[in-house]
């Protein structure tokens, strides 16, 4: 099976990144002008194609883009969390350039289907119709020449709205009392799912019964780039044509036709320069919907771009979830087995396509995460609230597990007396037992997870810290330590989401390589790059199979009219499955180099090498450029019964298979809370992980540490509030408190290569990650450096308030009983 | 985000800038560095018809020391201050103060005076001001000025004593003897944010005055007196559980995590002021 494993570690700080970048830059290129075959293949730390433009101020988004004719649009956006609608009266002498649901009236709801049973599937119209369900939905579209003007339209607009009783509180709108958000169901409940074990044999015999409730705070994902869309009809092309900022063009191509009415071939979707999705831009959103029918009515090409705090009210739609949990365990602290119940506060409707289930599905699926043990049940509720759409953000779901998963483990350690740390190897699938097939039957495909806690042991000097947390303490110091380790699902295959029953399934992805007539290369792929370094690392793909410089590869993408269908950027699937896409067809193009070469250097195509961009035999070469011009200018010099084929070249790629490849990591972090004010100062932070083979080691610190800043704002700052109405709280990013540089610590990275042997290359996706452990890492943390407080924090974020509060109630208690 | 259409006018002194904002009756608004107004304008919760731009106003930009006093200029910009464009009342202070305020991009734009009228309880300049003792300088339409003691300026969240004719046009602090002492310590959840707790501490063993401000209380900056007192005498900070009860007497509805953390801020000011006495 090939497997290998590289152990490498070094420093960088998120400060010094971009230095760092030339550094390495400078090195790698010091280095390569000594080695006689020059390579920016896989594995090459190439510095990323598209920052030249991104950090110049050169790249074109979608508020950057100007077309003759163009208006701005406004959203009037619902004020109260849950109500019905009355009445929508539009301004007097404007009612050309407002529009309602009433004026849409041929647009059909977006409406996620699923073939999982006892889902509720919703309808959501792109303006509210008869009930509006969250603070934000979009009622009214208004347009004018100039944003401005059309926020003054859309104030003019007059709501008539009857409130209803807000349903806030997830595990209230599971009680029989509850208001509905959508009656016809009879419950609030858009899914139940069930594992069942046996626990209750369990629940007489284990040694160790620990009993937990875990919750984690809703949040925005707050890409730096917002949501942003423009179309217009083209006339010419009988198209209509969504500029929109999107990680998945092709399926947004597709939802925009099916609401819409149109023949897929009448629209065309072109995400252009975007700036971050994390989730948030895979789903079709509402908004395209309404821009791209009032564009098509008025005649003009309409923009809406989402505004910070549109972002924080209408965006609130993510990684709220809450934990009943209780853990059975030896003396020793093995993992006997888990009994949960988890409830997703989903918000009031079904996004299309990965629906209101996938959150629950996965949280179920993957709540046993890398451990090792045999008896599961988990109930899992996904249940609709006044509250926006949940939609999946890095990570999904397993940020909310693995937090659950880790502070169970560290609990289970306390219980028994042991190391944390000793208790998480012991109950971590051992490489032994690799490949492994685990209680909730996901398949690991390879790794050494117990491995990957040893390192962060000795990285952070696990023995080294807790004689400097006794020193500390003694000085009324209070430092903690945490671990945290996941596995993660990354490019999860056509199995997996038809198992989650979602109403498209990703399957082939599709990518196109060809030689240009002057010996370029240019590659298509439907995916896109919102920022994860893709435009490289396809390049560098096909640069490994024709030895061509990066510089001369041009990676196009995001257009739906020029680009071979894909399902687009999430799930970690980006590399493993264009990169195999891209892969598979630079292969075959590589073949045809070859064969042609072969005519002009008379020999045979077997006896052609590819490097430096030429193609040799022996010492003669001929140039990329002597080939595709022999095949594209001069076919002359080629012989008649030449391969007609040509030098460009479409394949479709999926892995060997279909189940997801297995990434997985540990996080270690030592913290210092500040008992007279709640504070927790991060002090160390380690991260070591094994994606398989690292295509670009540049791009996977980049991801690392972006990833790990977002996990960081999950565990210590970032909440969406509401009050008892629906009302958020949180609505600028003064009250939404998002971590900045000076919060973040000088993360510290350690990889192992173990490759997979079910993908080209042995890639494994990586893009989500980092996101998915901080929690846990640095609530264990901070729940070590409390104990001596008798403090257990179970919910995220952790905020000065919460440690503070709960250090002060611990006082309290033990005043009381004194 | 975009504010509703606005007039934008310059006033060439501070008596006109008066009469314009009284004859306005609430529809204008004066503005200096934006840097509240600005976001409120975007968030269309402030929709003044006409904006008076006072950075330009004579002497407001100015920075001046008398015998007994440093007057700073309304339109001070924070920046200046941090960069040790002005005199120091006492020894460096001002400059600590001005560089905890957000970040520099809106300390380059905001101003003391703005941030004095804007009276946001968690803003830093309410409280060091108060504990320095200033005096907010207002002029009216008719060019008469007043000085109005801190305590008395900020009258509550967003509230000053500034009658409809009046902007401020300096602040003077009094000047301290090379002996005293100051320490102001900021609870906040990351660099730059408004404060959870700030706990203000100045005492002058020449003058023996002495003033323990608590701020982002929710309200204006509270003194303390009691307390200042116990730690000019002590040379250290009145206990925490004696600090807790008189939040808790002080008639402001605070919770137990905020009186908690004002409480330390108190202690630290105190001990930061008085580190090496």
């Amino acid at each position: 099976m090939g497997v290998i494993v590289q152990y490498t570690s070094f420093v960088v700080h998120p400060f010094r990144t971009l230095r760092f970048l030339h550094e390495c830059a400078g090195r790698a290129g010091r280095l390569r002008r000594r080695k006689v075959n020059v390579s920016t293949g896989i594995g090459e730390r190439v510095q990323r194609k598209e920052d030249r433009r991104l950090l110049n101020g050169q790249a074109r988004f979608v508020g950057d883009i100007r077309l003759p004719r163009q208006w701005e649009a406004a959203f009037v956006r619902s004020p109260v969390a849950h109500g019905r609608i009355r009445a929508v009266r539009k301004p007097a002498g404007a009612e050309a350039r407002v529009f309602t649901a009433a004026d849409l009236a041929d647009v059909r709801p977006i409406r996620a289907q699923s073939s999982l049973p006892s889902y509720n599937a919703s309808d959501q119209y792109p303006l509210a119709k008869d009930k509006v369900r969250f603070v934000g939905e979009c009622v009214a579209i208004c347009i004018a020449p100039t944003r401005a003007e059309a926020e003054d339209l859309a104030e003019r607009v007059e709501l008539e709205i009857d409130a209803l009783p807000a349903v806030v509180d997830a595990l209230k709108a599971r009680q029989p009392d509850s208001a509905l958000l959508h009656e016809e169901w009879g419950s609030n409940l858009f899914l139940t799912t069930f594992f069942d074990g046996d626990i209750d044999s369990l629940r007489k015999t284990a040694p160790v019964v620990i009993e937990r409730e875990y919750s984690t705070a809703r949040q925005c994902m707050n890409p730096m780039e917002g949501k942003g869309t423009l179309a217009h009809w083209d006339e010419k092309a009988g198209q209509l044509v969504v500029y929109t900022s999107t990680q998945v063009p092709h399926l947004i191509r597709t939802g925009i036709s099916e609401f819409l009415g149109l023949d897929q071939g009448q629209v065309r979707v072109i995400a252009p320069d975007v700036g971050g999705g994390f989730g948030y831009k895979c789903v079709l959103q509402p908004e395209e919907l309404s821009v791209s029918w009032v564009a098509r009515r008025a005649g003009r090409p309409i923009r809406w771009t989402e505004d910070r705090r549109e972002h924080l009210v209408a965006g609130a739609n993510t990684r709220q979830h809450h934990y009943r949990l209780t853990a059975f365990a030896d003396t020793r602290g093995r993992l006997l087995g888990i009994d949960a119940e988890i409830t997703v506060d989903v918000g009031a409707y079904s996004v299309w396509p990965f629906t209101a289930c996938l959150e629950a599905a996965q949280a179920g699926g993957n709540l046993p995460g890398p451990y090792d043990f045999g008896i599961y049940r988990c109930r899992t509720y996904s249940v609709a609230t006044n509250k926006p759409a949940f939609t999946p953000y890095r990570g999904v779901a397993r940020p909310g597990v693995c937090f659950a998963m880790e502070l169970t483990i560290d609990a289970i350690a306390r219980a028994v007396g042991r190391e944390p740390s000793e208790v998480r190897k012991e109950n971590l699938v051992p490489a032994a037992k690799m490949p492994y097939t685990n209680v909730t039957k996901k398949f690991y495909d390879s790794g050494d997870y117990p491995e990957s806690v040893a390192q962060a042991e000795k990285a952070i000097d696990l023995k080294g810290f807790r004689a400097r947390q006794a020193a500390a303490r003694a000085e009324g110091r209070y430092l903690g330590i945490g671990f945290s380790t996941f596995t993660e699902q990354s490019a999860h295959g056509t199995k997996v989401f038809a198992a989650w029953g979602l109403p498209l399934v990703p399957g082939y992805d599709q990518a196109m390589v060809k030689i240009t007539p002057s010996g370029s290369v240019e590659v298509r792929s439907g995916n896109h790059s919102f920022g994860q370094g893709l435009e490289t690392t396809l390049a560098q793909v096909a640069s490994e199979w024709l030895s061509v410089d990066v510089s001369r590869i041009g990676v196009v993408m995001g257009d739906t009219g020029v680009t071979p269908y894909s399902t687009g950027a999430y799930a970690s699937r980006g590399m493993v499955m264009s990169g195999g896409a891209v892969s598979k067809a630079a292969e075959v193009l590589a073949g045809r180099v070859r064969r042609h070469a072969a005519h002009l250097l008379q020999c045979r195509a077997e006896d052609v090498r590819l490097a430096e961009g030429k193609a040799w035999h022996g010492a003669a070469h001929v140039t990329f450029e002597d080939i595709a011009r022999a095949w594209y200018l001069r076919p002359d010099q080629l012989p008649d019964d030449v391969e007609t084929a040509g030098l460009e070249v479409t394949e479709g790629y999926k892995p060997d298979i279909d189940t997801g490849v297995f990434t997985y990591a540990t996080h270690a972090a030592v913290v210092e809370v500040d008992p007279d004010t709640g504070r927790v100062a991060i002090e160390d932070y380690f991260i070591f992980e094994d994606c398989g083979r690292r295509v670009n080691p540049l791009i996977l610190e980049g991801q690392a540490y972006g990833g790990a800043a977002q996990g960081i704002g999950t565990a210590l700052f970032e909440e969406v509030l509401y009050d008892a109405n629906g009302q958020p709280l949180t609505s600028t990013l003064a009250d939404y408190i998002l971590p900045g540089p000076a919060e973040l610590p000088a993360f510290r990275l350690g990889h192992a290569e173990t490759l997979s042997p079910y993908t080209r290359h042995g890639i494994k996706g990586v893009g989500e990650g980092a996101a998915i452990a901080p929690g846990g890492a640095i609530v264990n943390a901070v729940n070590d450096a409390l104990s001596p407080f008798g403090v257990e924090l179970n919910s995220l974020p952790a905020t000065p308030e919460r440690v503070l509060g709960a250090i002060l109630k611990a006082q309290a208690a033990r005043e009381a009983a004194e | 985000m975009k504010p509703a259409a606005f007039e934008m006018v310059r006033p060439a002194d501070a008596p006109e800038a008066g009469r314009a904002l009284a004859a306005g009756d609430g529809a204008v608004k004066v503005m200096a560095g934006g840097q509240s107004l600005g976001p409120m304008l975007n968030l269309r919760l402030a929709r003044p018809e006409r904006l008076l731009d006072i950075t330009a106003l004579p002497g407001l930009s100015d920075c001046r020391e008398t015998a007994s006093h440093v007057e700073i200029g309304a339109a001070v910009t924070h920046a200046r201050i941090e960069d040790g464009d002005c005199p120091e009342p006492i020894a460096g202070m001002l400059r600590h103060v001005a560089g905890g305020i957000a970040y520099r991009a809106v300390r380059n734009r905001g101003t003391i005076g703005g941030s004095l009228c804007h009276a946001d309880p968690a803003a830093d300049w309410v409280t060091a001001l108060t504990a320095l003792g200033a005096g907010v300088v207002a002029t009216d339409g008719t060019g008469a000025t007043r000085e109005i003691p801190m305590p008395a300026f900020m009258l509550g969240a967003y509230r000053t004593a500034l009658r409809p004719d009046e902007i401020v046009t300096a602040i003077r602090i009094p000047r301290h003897s090379p002996a005293a002492r100051w320490g102001y310590h900021k609870i906040c959840r990351k660099v730059g944010e408004f404060a959870d707790a700030i706990g203000a501490f100045v005492a002058d063993p020449e003058t023996r005055i002495c003033r323990a401000v608590f701020g982002s209380t929710g309200g204006a900056p509270l003194l303390l007196p009691d307390l200042a007192a116990h730690a000019a005498r002590t040379g250290s900070p009145a206990g925490l559980t004696t600090v807790k009860t008189a939040l808790e007497h002080s008639g402001l509805s605070l919770s137990a995590v905020k009186i908690h953390q004002l409480a330390v801020a108190h202690r630290r000011a105190v001990e930061e002021a008085l580190a090496d006495v």
